[in-house]
């Protein structure tokens, strides 16, 4: 995926490596490779390019990482009705995809 | 328990056609397979287990790569939505495969006890969960069909197959969907066009209106192609992080040379169809973050603001300045 980067800083991933027990579950499901083992532990080598899909925290047997929860499949669509439904206090109708 | 249905690898002309329409959003988009147990070759009591989607298109592309394959594939019940987007909304999850574990007793099956996962459902499955929730343990695959056979023969996936890709094949396969998704809103903003048009010197002239209709129609038309099929197509090269700002560029790049040759639009109505197809083509583009499998939702809604800011404000100068032009010319 060299080709495809997006908003650097943009990206919600914490990691916590005092409670990481290195299994190495988070470095194997990660579809852009942004963990790395360095002794022992879990390291975070390219958070740039996290999509926040939440297969590492899914995974993480201990609850070390934490993405931003938030669901939907990150199309405008699906953002822009969840503010209308924001405003409106109603629940989100999606989007549809 | 019954016989286990073997499935075809080489796929049919229905097979095809189908795939014709969940591509294009014409037919359903959750074209769908029963779930349950099939398999692929003379899989053995130790042959492998391949969990997947009961999407049709899923299913197929698994089926079509297992040519040279024995093995169970135990298909959950994704409700017709791809592995990564089911797994996502939480259809694909431990819960349901150990149904379908249970259901299809597979422990009387085969002697081990593992289950291959596609990568892409890591999302929604929690593979240390499975043990206990079916005495299956479940294992990552790769994250596309093609290298499982690989995978299966070495017994571990490499980087390369681990690693999301976005190629030019998997762009173009969606963009038929990216323009079924914009029909709708243009035949709605339809009788839009035709009001916007018909003001003018003399109201509603019947000619001016008409003609003056079919301009904002087609400069539409160039927007959908910049925004739906060029920025999606050329995504990698065409400048910019924003989805906002690419469809723009494109947008306003290959409307430009359009105006330029049709002289007889006037000033005043030339900048409003740009203004138009900028806004329209930026638009257009900027859903396109939800089709890619690297636009991080934090990183969408943060350009949401610059780019809605744009468009509404470009829209709606446009919508000023197009009537108006009715009176310069
Ligand atoms: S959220 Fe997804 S892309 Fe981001 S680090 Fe985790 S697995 Fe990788
Ligand atoms: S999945 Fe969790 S425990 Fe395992 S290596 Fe990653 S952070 Fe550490």
């Amino acid at each position: 995926m060299r080709h495809f980067r997006y908003l650097e800083d943009a990206a919600i991933l914490r990691l916590d490596t005092d409670k990481c027990i290195g299994c190495g579950n988070c470095v194997l499901v990660c579809p852009h490779r942004i963990f790395a083992l360095r002794d022992g532990k879990a390291a975070i080598v390219d958070r740039g390019a996290c999509m926040e899909c939440g297969a590492c925290a899914t995974n993480c047997p201990v609850g070390a990482i934490y993405v931003n929860p938030d669901d939907g499949c990150g199309c405008a669509a699906y953002i822009i009705n969840s503010w209308i439904a924001k405003v409106r206090g109603k629940p989100s109708s999606g989007c549809g995809c | 328990m019954g016989a286990v249905p073997r499935v075809a690898t080489r796929l049919g002309l229905r097979d095809h056609l189908g795939t014709v329409g969940a591509r294009t959003g014409l037919a359903r988009n959750d074209y769908r397979v029963t779930p349950g147990l099939y398999c692929v070759g003379s899989p053995g009591a130790d042959s492998p287990v391949l969990v997947s989607a009961n999407y049709k298109l899923t299913f197929d592309a698994l089926r079509r790569e297992l040519a040279s394959v024995d093995a169970w594939l135990l298909i959950v019940d994704s409700r017709g939505v791809n592995v990564w987007c089911a797994a996502g909304k939480g259809t694909f999850s431990c819960e349901e495969i150990a149904y379908q574990v249970r259901r299809c007793r597979l422990e009387d099956l085969v002697s081990h006890r593992r289950l291959i996962l596609p990568q892409l459902a890591a999302n929604g499955v929690a593979a240390h969960r499975l043990k206990e929730l079916c005495g299956f343990s479940g294992r990552f695959g790769p994250i596309f069909a093609r290298d499982l056979p690989e995978y299966l023969l070495q017994g571990k996936a490499s980087e390369a197959m681990r690693t999301v890709t976005f190629t030019l094949g998997e762009r173009a396969v969606l963009v038929p969907l990216e323009i079924c998704m914009v029909w709708k809103k243009l035949a709605m903003a339809l009788p839009l066009f035709l009001l916007l048009s018909g003001i003018g010197p003399e109201l509603f002239a019947l000619h001016s209106t008409l003609s003056r209709f079919a301009v904002l129609l087609a400069a539409t038309l160039v927007a959908l192609v910049a925004g739906a099929v060029l920025v999606p197509l050329l995504l990698p090269w065409v400048p910019f992080r924003r989805f906002w700002a690419k469809g723009l560029l494109v947008g306003a790049l290959l409307f430009l040379p359009l105006l330029l040759a049709l002289p007889e639009l006037g000033l005043v109505e030339g900048a409003a169809l740009l203004l138009w197809v900028s806004a329209c083509s930026s638009f257009m583009a900027m859903n396109f973050t939800g089709s890619t499998p690297f636009t991080s939702l934090s990183g969408v809604s943060q350009e949401l603001r610059s780019g809605l800011f744009f468009q509404l404000s470009a829209a709606f100068a446009a919508a000023v300045l197009w009537p108006l032009a009715a009176f310069f010319s």
